[in-house]
Order: structure tokens, then sequence, then C-alpha cells
């Protein structure tokens, strides 16, 4: 929704009280708005409307208008006269106008709600001690909201099937489904693979996959997301963790450079699961399975956790000096940077060369993969933007490193500083890789580890906060979900006392606050900008100084390529 | 080609309008023995002097109301038409007949298909309509049969199809056969199923067939019985058809009496000239011996039940006073509807003091339980749920409780659902209950063991 749009808006009446709300919206979300709740299970902003559940269901009137005249009727006392609905109406399916009247405080919305609320109970297995939605289950609250809070029914439940897999990452359990649709709208309106479907019928409905399918696509978990209840679970985070315990922290996904928002969950530095975060202009409510799965990266046997000179364990402390040491002593220096940096670890590598002798060739790692056309793009880097925009680089980075290559083949490159990338995975030879001196920051334990010089543990985006600019040169925030592995230097240190063993005199705080200080004074599309104040939602900053770039981005969801929109 | 059974005991005092000839014992589903009973005369006066503002007009001034069950307006049906969307209007008959008790549009489709295919050019011709379907339902495998081929027969002639009767408006006319579920007698369930999804019924507001129905596009759905009378509406005028029966309630019905009469069947009565007391005495030849009337389901069985001995009164719309038993109730439209129930599918069913209603309504919800799309939390929910209860109270496990537990159930259904089957499934529940409270209270002091010696189970 544009601003201009949002602006417009109607007075409507809310259980007597007028409100202003946004004109053509429906009314679960015109109160939504103005802070009203409207219970509802199958509506959900971003799906077609199916208005099946009747949990929305509030009582409705218009001002009324002489039919033969079309002139307002009047109450004695000149207001226009209210004609209520004589049923209630579902609020999803019902847009605002003006002079609206709307009840949903009223007895009969009450019971309404109340209604709704024990037929939605009557079958279900109310197995919430072992449910893993239990804690952010629509039911439960609505239930306690809105319901009656005893039971009526003494029959017996109906039985369906409890663990149906019904693709790699999704189990479903159908005693615990209300039927809703949303994750069959899901996947037929959003996924394009609309493999999902009710059978059977009545109260004996069951939700299942056509024959011979399965529900694998790469956004088959948003269905559990938008799943009201615990019928879907996601096979990853089931059984695993209870949702209470979970501390949230908003994040962004570094598949590609669409960067979804999500949100980590962890408990006690362990991360159980990631889930998106609502963003109109990016990704709306969704984000890819194959990002959910990145927290795995944290925990696992290859992370680099110790600092190391030529295999040696050594204090944090002296192998950046001894990499200091090095990148100043030999001249020579090439930098293989990486577009999963951050802006901040970007701007300060960008002043780390500033410090070397000569010209210090500066490439970046190029991902390439095929845009779905939706929340995965070409570029999988997630960050290549900020490199650009920090001045790290000026190109966009090539596919391969052969200019590199033939830098070290002819001699004129004697040591390489690799900053979150590995020389041998980037494409290098080996045989050029025992060429160099190679001072290696990395997060992970990787192939050219063993011909590094020196080792310096990275953390992973879960690890610090920071901003990464995506496709739409959106600046958009990530904060740390967990500590990085004990004895790591801890967010930007690595490279602000790197700076400052390269010159004495460059002392800059490891904080991205300050960081945006000084950016912002040097990056004109960063002007003013500091990094607290960016929205959760992002920023979009100028890209007129890179519009002749070839960017390799095809259409995607709120994205249109700049050459497209040229064309159009 | 197939034929039924003919009905040749016809009632002198049925007017046989719709029925006219279906019965008669020569009388075959052929397209040559229609017109040799001046079949698609009307037609071919309509299609070669008249304009289809004039059909529509006509349509309008019979006052006819539809004959499916809810008994709105048909002229006005078409009148609601979005034709400004540049889209393409469809006419879809409704052939799904499946309200118990009901079995009228069968006699037609059965007997005389070519009367229902004459109404739908006409229809299609006076709405401009681009594509005209007939939805069947799927139990009646010799109806679809025999519609084909008369379609088949007609499009030979010209009479269905491109440039019918030399004119420069085509039409085709398609038969469907049903997904086999009562919903799809749902005008938009009957529109998703066409369209070949399953038969959930859409959402109103926004989906009114007449601008959002068929493939998005304006629809007008008609039951069988509605179009028939289109023929003799274009035939005799629709002020002189209007004539017919009384105002507000024109025209003839097909009313389908069963249950426990002597003498079931069909009768097609002028509206209004007899009442539901004649049906089942007069024409329905009373009840068995030795048994009284217990109850009368008077428009199908969602319609709301009345009890023998109840007394109706009010004021109707004319502001005449009533004050009827179940006998002085006017059949037609209105009568039965100042009764607090209505006349429905015109479904009327006898109910004796040999049955146990508890029973009757347990098998009524165990009908509307198995029928419920599932697409909506009450009707989905809470039709079961009162099958559950009236099944375990005919078994012997009724509560005193269970009377109000169901009426309350019933009240939290009705009203807020999708589609009327939240209604057709309340209906019965609440009326029951309401009405013979006191058979309910009373099962609760059933013996459980007695219950165990019959116990009931739906088929």
């Amino acid at each position: 929704m544009s601003e201009e749009i949002k602006k417009e808006t109607v007075t409507i009446y809310i259980d007597g009280k007028a409100a202003e709300v946004p004109s053509g919206s429906n009314l679960v979300d015109a109160l939504e708005s103005v802070g009203k709740e409207v219970p509802h299970y199958c509506y959900h902003p971003k799906l077609s409307v199916s208005g099946n559940c009747r949990m929305c269901l509030v009582e409705m009137g218009t001002p009324g208008r002489d039919r033969a005249t079309g002139e307002p009727i009047l109450n004695d006392d000149g207001s226009p006269k209210i004609m209520w609905v004589p049923k209630p109406v579902i609020g999803c399916a019902t847009n605002v106008s003006p002079g609206m009247h709307v009840r949903t405080e009223s007895d009969q919305v009450k019971t309404c709600r109340e209604g709704v609320m024990e037929f939605l109970l009557v079958n279900h297995p109310l197995d919430c001690p072992i449910c893993d939605q239990a804690g952010e289950c629509r039911l439960q609250e609505f239930a306690t909201d809105y319901g009656r809070g005893y039971s009526r029914f003494i029959e017996e439940k109906n039985v369906k099937p409890k663990r149906t897999r019904i693709g790699p990452r999704v189990m479903l359990d159908d005693e615990r489904c209300i039927l809703c649709s949303r994750c069959i709208r899901f996947s037929e309106e959003i996924a394009e693979d609309p493999v999902l479907g009710f059978i059977d019928r009545g109260s004996y409905s069951t939700l299942t996959t056509f024959p011979g399918t399965q529900l694998e696509n790469n956004y088959s978990l948003n269905t559990v997301d938008i799943c009201p209840v615990g019928a879907l679970t996601s096979t990853d985070f089931r059984f695993r963790m209870r949702v209470w315990f979970l501390k949230e922290t908003q994040s962004i996904d570094t598949e590609s450079s669409v960067g979804c928002n999500t949100v980590v969950g962890s408990r006690e530095g362990t991360i159980y699961r990631i889930t998106p975060r609502r963003n109109d202009e990016v990704n709306d409510t969704w984000m890819p399975d194959s990002g959910r799965a990145l927290y795995k990266q944290v925990d696992c046997d290859d992370r680099l956790t110790a600092y190391a000179v030529e295999g040696r364990p050594v204090s944090p402390a002296e192998a950046i000096s001894v990499a200091a040491g090095r990148l100043l002593e030999e001249g020579g220096v090439a930098i293989l940077a990486s577009g999963r940096l951050s802006v901040e670890e970007q701007f300060l590598l960008k002043k780390i060369r500033g410090e070397l002798n000569g010209p210090v060739p500066t490439y970046l790692v190029a991902r390439h993969g095929e845009g779905d056309g939706k929340l995965l793009s070409a570029d999988r880097n997630p960050n290549v933007r900020g490199a650009l925009l920090t001045g790290l680089i000026d190109e966009l980075p090539e596919e391969s490193l052969g200019e590199l290559e033939g830098l070290i083949k002819e001699g004129s490159i004697k040591t390489v500083l690799a900053v979150g990338e590995d020389l041998l995975e980037a494409g290098l030879s080996e045989e050029s890789v025992k060429k160099v001196k190679v001072v290696l920051v990395g997060s992970h334990h990787t192939q050219c580890a063993q011909h590094a010089e020196v080792e310096i543990p990275l953390l992973t985006v879960f690890e610090k906060s920071g901003t990464f600019v995506n496709q739409q040169f959106r600046v958009q925030k990530f904060a740390q979900a967990v500590p990085g592995p004990a004895g790591t230097l801890h967010g930007l240190s690595t490279f602000t006392r790197m700076l400052e063993a390269l010159n004495p005199d460059a002392v800059v705080e490891p904080s991205p606050a300050m960081i945006w200080e000084e950016m912002q004074s040097v990056i004109p599309e960063f002007a003013g900008m500091q990094f607290e104040a960016i929205p959760s939602t992002g920023t979009v900053v100028g890209d007129s100084r890179f519009a002749n770039l070839p960017f390799v981005e095809t259409q995607g969801l709120h994205f249109e390529p700049k050459a497209a929109l040229a064309e159009a | 080609m197939d034929s039924v059974k003919k009905n040749t005991e016809i009632h002198p005092d049925e007017r046989r309008i719709i029925l006219k000839n279906a019965d008669l014992p020569d009388y075959d589903v052929s397209i040559d023995c229609y017109l040799r009973n001046g079949g698609y005369e009307v037609m071919k006066q309509a299609f070669a002097s008249r304009k289809p503002e004039e059909l529509c007009q006509e349509v309008m001034d019979s006052e006819v109301r539809g004959r499916g069950g809810a008994g709105f307006p048909a002229g006005m049906k078409w009148k609601f038409l979005d034709r400004k969307s540049g889209k393409p209007i469809y006419l879809i008959c409704n052939a799904d007949e499946s309200e118990p008790g009901t079995f009228k549009d069968r006699q037609i489709i059965h007997k005389d298909p070519h009367q229902l295919i004459e109404g739908m050019m006409i229809t299609a011709f006076a709405t401009g309509t681009a594509k005209a379907f007939i939805y069947i339902r799927e139990e009646m495998p010799l109806g679809a049969k025999i519609l084909e081929e008369a379609i088949e027969e007609a499009r030979a002639k010209n009479l269905v199809g491109d440039n019918i009767l030399g004119s420069d408006y085509s039409c085709d006319l398609i038969v469907h056969r049903g997904a086999a579920a009562y919903i799809c007698g749902e005008e938009t369930g009957l529109i998703e199923s066409l369209e070949g999804k399953r038969a959930y019924p859409r959402i109103k507001p926004p989906y009114f067939p007449a601008a959002l129905g068929l493939y998005m596009c304006p629809t007008i759905v008609n039951n069988v019985e509605t179009l028939c009378n289109v023929v003799h509406i274009v035939e005799m005028g629709g002020k002189e058809y209007a004539k017919i029966g009384k105002p507000g309630n024109t025209g003839t019905r097909i009313w389908c009496l069963s249950g426990h009469v002597r003498n079931p069947g069909y009768f097609e009565l002028e509206n209004g000239k007899f009442t539901y007391g004649d049906l089942i005495y007069k024409f329905g030849g009373g009840l068995r011996d030795g048994r009284s009337l217990q109850a009368l389901i008077p428009g199908g069985s969602s319609s709301k039940v009345l009890r023998a001995g109840e007394r109706f009164t009010g004021k109707l719309r004319s502001g005449e006073e009533f004050n009827w038993g179940i006998e002085d109730i006017p059949l037609d439209f209105d009568g039965p509807m100042a009764a607090g129930s209505m006349s429905g599918s015109g479904a009327v069913v006898v109910i004796d003091d040999s049955v146990d209603i508890v029973e009757v309504l347990a098998n009524i919800n165990a009908f509307y339980a198995h029928e419920s799309c599932g697409q909506c939390t009450p009707c989905r929910e809470g039709s079961l749920w009162m099958k559950k209860i009236t099944t375990r109270m005919a078994n012997g496990g009724a509560r005193e409780e269970d009377a109000d537990l169901l009426a309350s159930i019933g009240d939290q259904i009705a009203g807020r659902t999708v589609c009327a089957h939240g209604e057709a499934c309340a209906w019965p529940t609440q009326s029951f209950v309401a009405k013979f409270r006191d058979k309910f209270i009373e099962k609760a002091k059933q013996d459980p063991e007695e219950a165990k010696k019959r116990p009931f189970r739906m088929v």
C-alpha cells in the first residue's frame, strides 16, 4: 500500500465511537488499525478472503437512504438513521463505507464468538500439553478471550489422522485442523504450487495433498506459520522447544539480496527456529524454507572458534597483530571480501584497505542462482549493494576470480586478506593459494584454512548486529540473537582492532551506531542517517550512483528490476 | 428413448400446466411428440416477434416466484443481472433436486424434457445468455441421458446452438452431471461445482451470481419448474398468468406429498386455492386407519415442523387476520410463511403418531450433518454435534438437558453461516425442540434397555 492510499480514510463508528480508518479496507483490518481486535482464523491480510471460520462476525449497519429519493433517512434528532443488517456479518468480507456503524461488543456478537469457539473445540483434541502451537495458538487465545470457559460436549470426538508427513518439512495433525483453508490458499496464491486440498465432507473434512504430490516447495513452511492452530508443524522445530521460552530477535534472511525480514527464536544462546517478520514492502509475511535452516551454521562442528598463527593457537590480540604486520610488511596485498558481510564490516574493511600500501585489488565473491520470482533472487549475496555504497568495490563481482588468479601467478600479489570467504571455494586454484600468504577471517573451518597463515574467527549474522542493503537499496537492520563462540571477539571488534593495529591513530568504537556516525558523513546516500533511527522495516536509500550497473536480480515479490521498469 | 412410469390417476381438481402432458399415456420424451402437442411454438413466436426486454417484462408481470425453495421472484432475479460488465451472461438450470421429500423436477425431466429446453431457450434469449447449463443431480442418470438426447434433437431442429431458428442469436445448452452432494443445489455451491471445484458455497457479498457468478460472470440460476413456467408465461402473457393463483403467489405449484398418507405423490395445484388439509385428505387420501396426524413438514425437511393441533394466528400482508390449524394453511408461498415455516421446494411430509418424534429429528439431523459441506464452522460442527446428540437420545441415552442444548446449538448456527445450509440444519432442530419439548423431555425418562431392543441406526 503506498503512502497516498494509506492517508485516505473514512469515518466509521465502532461501538458508537467515531474512528478514522483506511478507506477500502475490510472491517478486520480497519478495526485493527485503531487498535481494536476482531478475532479471526481464516482471514489473512495477504491471502484471498474465504470467510469460513465465522469468528469475525460483527453487527453492521449503514446510514439509511430513502429508496425513491436517495435522501438520507434521519432520526427525530436529525442524526442519520442506521439500518442495521439483521444478521451478523463477517468482518473480513465487509468493506468499510462512510458512516458505517459496527458493534463489536454487543450481546449478539459475544454469543456469536462463544458459539464459534465452542464449535471449533467440540472436535478439537485439546492436546495442548503436547502441541507445539501452544503459547502462540489462536484457538487457545480466543478460547480464553471469547469462549464460554466450559464444555457442553459429551459425545465422542471425531478421529482423524494424527501425524501425516505432507512434505519433507511439514507434519500434519488433522484432528487439530480447524479447516480454515489458509494453507490451501497460500499454496495456490503465493507459492503457486496447489498441492493441498480437503477431502471428505462436513466435520469429517480432512486436509491432505493431492495424490502423488507433496508439500515440498521452498515456501512450504509458511503454511506452518499461518496455521492458526497446531495442525501444521515444522518437522525441524517440532517438539524441540516451548515457544514461550524463545527470545525473539529481529533479523534478516541472508540467503539472497531480497533480505526477507525474520525473527530468530532462541533460548539460552541456542537458536531453535527462524520465522518471517512482516514487511509489506519486502516479503509480506513470507520467507523461503531455505532461509529458515541457516541457523544451523551457528552450532556446527566446523565452526572456526580459535585464533591461530601458522596453526598454533594464539590470543586474539596476537593473531590480529601478526595479521596486521603481515598486511603492512609485504605490499602486494589483495582483499577477498564478501557480500555476506554487514555494511559496517564492509566499511571497516574499506578503512583497513586505506591503511595498506599501494593499490589493493579488492574482490567480492559472486553468488548467482536462479531467481524464483518470489523471495529468492538471482543474487545470493545479501549485501553486494552495501559493498558498493561503502566503496569497498566499484563494480559488481565477477563470476570468477580469474583476475586475482592472474595477479597471483604473475607474482604481484603476495598476501591475500580473505574475509568471510574461502579462496579455494571461491574458485582459486590450490597452486595459487599456496603461492600467497593467507590471512583468513572466517566463520567456518573451510578448505583453505590449512593454507592460512593467520586464522581469525568471524561471527555469523546471528551473533552480531548491523545492517544489510537489499536489492531495493533498502538498508535493513539485524540484531544479535545469540552470543558468538566462547573466546571470540564480539561484534565489530575484530575489524576495529585490526584497523588500530594498522594505524594506532585510527581508533573506532566497535559499535554499529558509531560507525554509522562516520558513514553518514562520508557516504552521500547515508547522509543524516542514524543506526538507531533505521526503522524495523528498513530505509530505502538512493541508488543513482549505481544506475548503470548490470544487477542480476529479476522480478520478484515487491521487486521490479530497474531495466524492466525503464522498458515499461 | 427411455421412459418412466406414468401416473395416470390425475385428480380432477389439479390444474396441470407444467405437467399438462407429462402423464398422458401416449406422451413420450421425443421432440416429435412435443412438437405434435404444440411444443416450441411459444419459442418460435418469441424469437420471431418479441424483443428480449418484452419477454423479461412478461416474466416480471407474471410475478412468478422461484420454485426451488426460496420463492424469490424470477423476474426480479433477471433484472439484477449485471449487464454493464461486458462479460458473457450464463444461465444455469438448477436440476440438483435433493431436498428430502422433493421429486417434482424429476417428473418434468423424465417425462417432458423439451418443455424445460424450450423454457431455457426462451429465458436465454430474453436475458441475452451466452451459454446455458443444466446442472442435474448425479443420482438422476436417466434424467441426464434423456436431457442429452432431447438437446441433440433440439439442436438438429436448430432450436439450440448457432443462429437459433435463423436468428442471429446463438446459445449452446450443456448438461452437467452434479457431484452427488446436497450442497450442489445451493446456487453458489452449484456454480463452484460446475467450475470443477468442491461445491463450497461462496460468501455473499461479494459473490452474488447476478454479478459474479459462473466464472465470475453474471449468471442466472433458476429451478427446473420455474424455467418451465416461462414457456406458459410467455404463451399466455405475464399479466394473464398472474391471474392464476393469488397475488404474490401466482401460477401453479407441483407439490410433493410423502410420508404417512394413503396416496403419496405429486399434485400440480393452483396456488392458494387449496389448503394443507386438502392436500393431505383430498389429494393424499388421508392418513392410514387408526392413525392420527402428529406433525407436518410443510416444505422439505429443512422447513420448520408444524405440530398437529397447533393454532397459527396473526395478520397477513393484506391486513387480513387469520387463525389457522395445520389443515387451514393455504397451499402457496405465503401461507406456510405466515405459519412460521415455509413452502420451500413444495415437499410436504406427513408424520403420524406411529413414529417417535425424536427419531424423526435424529434422521433429519443425520442427513444435514452428512450433507454439510464442511466449509464454515457453525454448520460443519453444529450439524454433526446435533446428529450425535439426537442419535444418542434415540438410542436410550437421552438427558433432560438435551432439549435445551439442542435448541442452543441450533441458535448458534442459524444466521451465522456462509449459506442457507446453516438454517436448513438448524431449523428442524429448533422447531422440533420448540414444538415437541414434552417428547424430548419424556425421552430422557425412557428405559435405556427398552431403546436397545430397537436400536436406531442411520441408513
